[in-house]
């Protein structure tokens, strides 16, 4: 337990020191190498979550699938790689009190609902059998909702960024 | 560990998120900022899963992450056109539906 404890907190502070310098950063790649900390260590956070399968998943579909994207797109628009000025809004410092007080109201009823509860110490690890059951029985109308939305994405992409 | 802890920092990332979507006006920056958001709700969905010893979090977790890539699909190709009809990416510079 304490070493699982160690453990979240290390990621933790690399993981929200990394999502500052994504929102914050002047560089487009900068902020996509910074965003796959972040995601890495979601990851990390939802094995010690007992949750294997959707941490190989996140791995698999953020790190491998999305950033290549992102990065894609970060090629495609801009002419140049290096440092930008013109990233943020004339109003951003309007973002930090919505932040801030976002985050005390979730803050205050966090510690109003769950105080000091506890996780359950002996975790078992939930198998990927559990999770395709639960799919592929009580979800599975949800799957294929899911499955056109994804067709649909993947037309719609094509349809959006073909050469007329 | 506590399960405030874990939901601490779904809150906390889910603030940044919002933070970058509010201050950032490059299309690429502010969809990054929604993978931050949609990141802490999974944190979020896999700590109530582990608290309450089920596995519909983890269902929803997977269905987020597949929703996530399809909307990375469509954003970066809106913002393709957008970038192919205007030369730039600036949200600032939208504004042809403003009445």
């Amino acid at each position: 337990m304490i070493a699982q404890n160690i453990g979240f907190w290390i990621i933790a502070i690399v993981m929200i020191g990394a999502a500052l310098r994504v929102v914050t950063t002047n560089n487009v790649v900068h902020a996509a190498l910074w965003l796959v900390v972040v995601l890495a260590g979601a990851a990390a956070q939802y094995i010690l979550l007992a949750a294997e399968f959707v941490a190989v998943t996140q791995v698999l579909v953020y790190i491998g699938a999305v950033m290549v994207l992102f990065l894609f797109g970060t090629m495609l628009t801009r002419a140049r790689i290096g440092a930008e000025s013109d990233l943020n809004n004339s109003y951003k410092k309007l973002g930090i009190p919505v932040g801030l007080i976002m985050l005390v109201a979730m803050g205050l009823a966090l510690t109003d609902s769950f105080g000091d509860e506890k996780l359950p110490e002996s975790a078992k690890i939930v198998s990927t059998q559990e999770i395709s059951d639960q799919i592929f029985g009580p979800y599975l109308l949800p799957f294929w909702a899911l499955s056109f939305v994804l067709l649909a994405a993947v037309v719609g992409a094509i349809v959006l960024a073909r050469k007329d | 560990m506590f399960v405030n802890q874990f939901l601490f920092l779904g809150a906390i990332l889910f603030c940044i998120g919002v933070y970058g979507v509010v201050a950032r006006k490059n299309a690429v920056l502010m969809l990054m900022s929604i993978e931050i958001i949609l990141n802490s709700v999974n944190i979020n969905l896999l700590t109530f899963a582990l608290r309450n010893g089920s596995t519909d979090g983890h269902v929803f977790a997977l269905y987020i992450i597949a929703v996530a890539a399809a909307e990375v699909g469509v954003g970066l190709g809106l913002v393709l056109l957008v970038y192919r009809n205007k030369k730039t990416i600036s949200i600032d510079d939208l504004s042809e539906m403003r009445g």
